[in-house]
């Protein structure tokens, strides 16, 4: 089977393989075209579809997602790049007014089939408006699915039920799991499939088994937390690792099946910390696994601040290696509650 | 908008021109008094358990109530020209052109009592009316629709198809960005759009010279190179032949155009408006242009219908808005369990 470096080429190539044979997906987004939407989700598109299906928009976020909204309406299945997501400030009222509600508002008449592909997450400097995730607040408004996908296996399957999917689906894709040249790439280069597969939604994974502790992350995160487990596997100490791959459907039946095994658990995110994913996630381990929980869940997050540009002070706010290694032994050190 | 009464010659002269036949302009009454009576029931049932104090969540229908009565030659003169698959969007004043675009004015008035056999069984409301057999839907933000309605248009023209697409707006609303990335998006893709500005002087409370640098918004559309047309919003013969030129040429692959029709509402921004920003006079003034008498009156000066007849069409329009109306009080609520269905398809 052929490798791949990364989920921007899995991503492209589950956009190219699906409009080959459906007539009814479109692109739509700046520097969609040449650029493959810069972060590389759709790339190699427009020399094949040419640019009536591959579409370089103006810079007017709200105009082309409202164009997805009236498209979406008649049939069609846009795929619109928000090229950072940072940039949904100029266009998220159609989002998340529109795009998210009208299937709800119109008492289920009007399906709303869109994909947004979107670049998230900081560490190479670009600060704090062109750093941010914010997948909690497309997660936290009721009618968007959020995807984040860590490796390329799941981004092509991901990125396919997306586009078969009759809902709003936004997919964030980490600029340090893209596997472009000009970026630092923290992701593993893995075996993926070159025929059409689908990973379906609401399906966390469970990437490394343990029975000492339960790590819970998404996106760049997953990958920082296995290698924080190796080092703790170091010190007889096992981590599991859970990516949860869709925020929105969260599975948490597998939360809390971990939780209840190993009784500790650390939430690891790179969004904001307070009121997102972390918050959300421990509320509903908790309601699931309280009883077998042995200390209180524990969190990384960025402390509440925007993404800072100077290196020392970027790493001081992005959950590290070696803070989510410390957090994890603080955990396991941590008495164990008493009934 | 002030202009000259054209003679029994001219009149018949513009009607020909405008393609405008007998059954079509008795049909433009007809359609223009069933919004009238279908808005005046509303406002009348809206004010119940609202009155003597007014309570927005009091009464058989709840939240903000926006009518368009004095506008409703725009609508049917645009909407009169439109197939069934041509989609429109519309705004947070939406009756007049949902009921112009076919929208059943039962399910229409059951929405707007929330009721469980309206058009959004009760998910909507007023301001959030679809109607995806009609190819209707509307926005409670303004400028919204004109993106939407592009993004239809750009659909149409993806396909090939002869359909068009129309987003209503305020005045006010052109002032929103969208307006203008929507004209020079439209432009650039050559798209089957017709926006249609309906300028009824006052943006919420705001008049139109305390916010809009122009008093006129076809010429942000000319700057953009989309064929516009000033048009008498309050005489529906004037919008039609506007219309009918603007849709001619989207279907042909001509691209946008935009029409402002100067018209006014009779009544407040909303009901409940104390409307300090204007004078009862100046209502008075524009209740002279009212386009259903005016349209009433050149059906006589034509021969093409007499008092009896436009007193039928009327009564005719008045007993579908009872029956309506009655439907929609008639109608069960939705079961409270609904509410937590319908996010996802």
């Amino acid at each position: 089977m052929r490798t791949m470096k990364g989920i921007a080429f899995a991503i492209a190539e589950a956009i190219d393989q699906e409009m080959a044979e459906r007539q009814d997906i479109v692109v739509l987004g700046e520097d969609v075209t040449y650029w493959g939407a810069v972060f590389g989700f759709t790339m190699g598109l427009h020399q094949k579809y040419g640019r009536d299906r591959v579409v370089d928009t103006p810079i007017t976020e709200q105009t082309f997602f409202g164009m997805a909204v009236g498209a979406a309406a008649v049939g069609m299945h846009p795929v619109v790049s928000l090229m950072f997501v940072d940039f949904l400030g100029a266009g998220f009222d159609q989002m998340y007014n529109h795009m998210a509600k009208n299937h709800y508002m119109s008492g289920g008449q009007f399906a709303m089939p869109v994909t947004v592909l979107t670049a998230i997450g900081g560490g190479y400097g670009d600060a704090e408006q062109h750093s941010q995730v914010l997948y909690g607040l497309f997660a936290h408004v009721p009618g968007f699915k959020v995807v984040v996908p860590s490796t390329a296996y799941d981004a092509k399957g991901l990125t396919i039920s997306a586009l078969r999917d009759q809902n709003p689906v936004v997919i964030f894709g980490h600029k340090l799991l893209t596997g472009l040249p000009f970026l630092p790439f923290e992701g593993e280069e893995e075996e993926v499939p070159e025929e059409r597969y689908t990973v379906e939604f609401g399906k966390a994974a469970v990437r490394r088994e343990g029975s000492d502790l339960t790590m819970v992350s998404a996106g760049l995160m997953v990958h920082r937390c296995l290698r924080a487990a190796e080092r703790l596997a170091q010190d007889g100490v096992a981590a599991e690792v859970i990516d949860v791959r869709t925020l929105v459907p969260l599975d948490a039946d597998t939360l809390v099946a971990s939780a209840r095994k190993t009784g500790r658990v650390l939430i690891v995110d790179e969004d904001y910390r307070s009121y997102g994913m972390t918050g959300e996630l421990a509320f509903r381990i908790q309601e699931g696994a309280f009883d077998a929980l042995k200390s209180p869940i524990r969190r990384l997050a960025v402390p509440d601040v925007p993404i800072p540009f100077s290196e020392p002070l970027e790493r001081a706010v992005i959950p590290s290696v070696d803070r989510i290694y410390e957090e994890a032994r603080a955990l396991v050190g941590a008495p164990a509650r008493t009934a | 908008m002030w202009k000259p009464e054209p003679s029994l010659a001219d009149l018949q002269y513009l009607v020909e021109k405008a393609g405008l036949t007998r059954d079509a302009l008795l049909s433009a009454y007809r359609q223009m008094c069933l919004i009238r009576h279908f808005e005046e029931t509303i406002a009348d049932r809206y004010y119940i358990g609202k009155t003597p104090e007014f309570n927005m969540a009091a009464g058989p229908i709840r939240g903000e109530m926006h009518l368009a009565v004095g506008q409703e030659a725009v609508a049917v003169g645009v909407c009169s020209l439109l197939e069934a698959e041509d989609v429109v969007v519309s705004t947070h004043r939406p009756h007049h052109h949902a009921l112009a675009k076919g929208v059943d004015p039962s399910k229409l008035a059951a929405e707007i009592f929330g009721k469980q056999t309206g058009l959004c069984r009760g998910k909507g409301g007023h301001m959030h009316l679809f109607d995806k057999e009609k190819n209707f839907s509307c926005s409670g933000i303004v400028g919204a629709s004109f993106p939407q309605a592009a993004g239809a248009a750009f659909a149409f023209r993806q396909r090939g198809q002869r359909n068009v697409a129309v987003a209503f707006s305020g005045e006010g609303a052109a002032n929103h960005g969208t307006f203008t990335e929507t004209l020079n998006a439209a432009v650039l893709w050559q798209l089957p759009l017709i926006i249609v500005v309906e300028d009824n002087m006052y943006a919420d409370s705001t008049p139109k010279w305390a916010a809009l640098s122009q008093p006129h918004q076809f010429q942000r559309a000319l700057g953009y190179n989309v064929p516009a047309y000033l048009v008498d919003g309050m005489d529906v013969i004037d919008v039609y032949r506007a219309a009918r030129a603007a849709i001619q040429r989207a279907r042909e692959g001509q691209g946008p155009a935009l029409i402002e029709a100067v018209c006014y509402r009779y009544r407040g921004h909303f009901e409940g408006d104390a409307e300090e920003y204007r004078t009862k006079e100046e209502v008075e003034l524009w209740r002279a242009l009212d386009p259903i008498p005016r349209l009433g009156n050149r059906l006589k000066k034509l021969g093409w219908a007499d008092d009896a007849t436009l007193e039928a069409l009327r009564a005719e329009a008045q007993r579908a808005v009872e029956q309506a109306v009655a439907f929609a009080e008639q109608s069960p609520l939705p079961d409270p369990a609904e509410a937590l269905t319908g996010v996802f398809r």
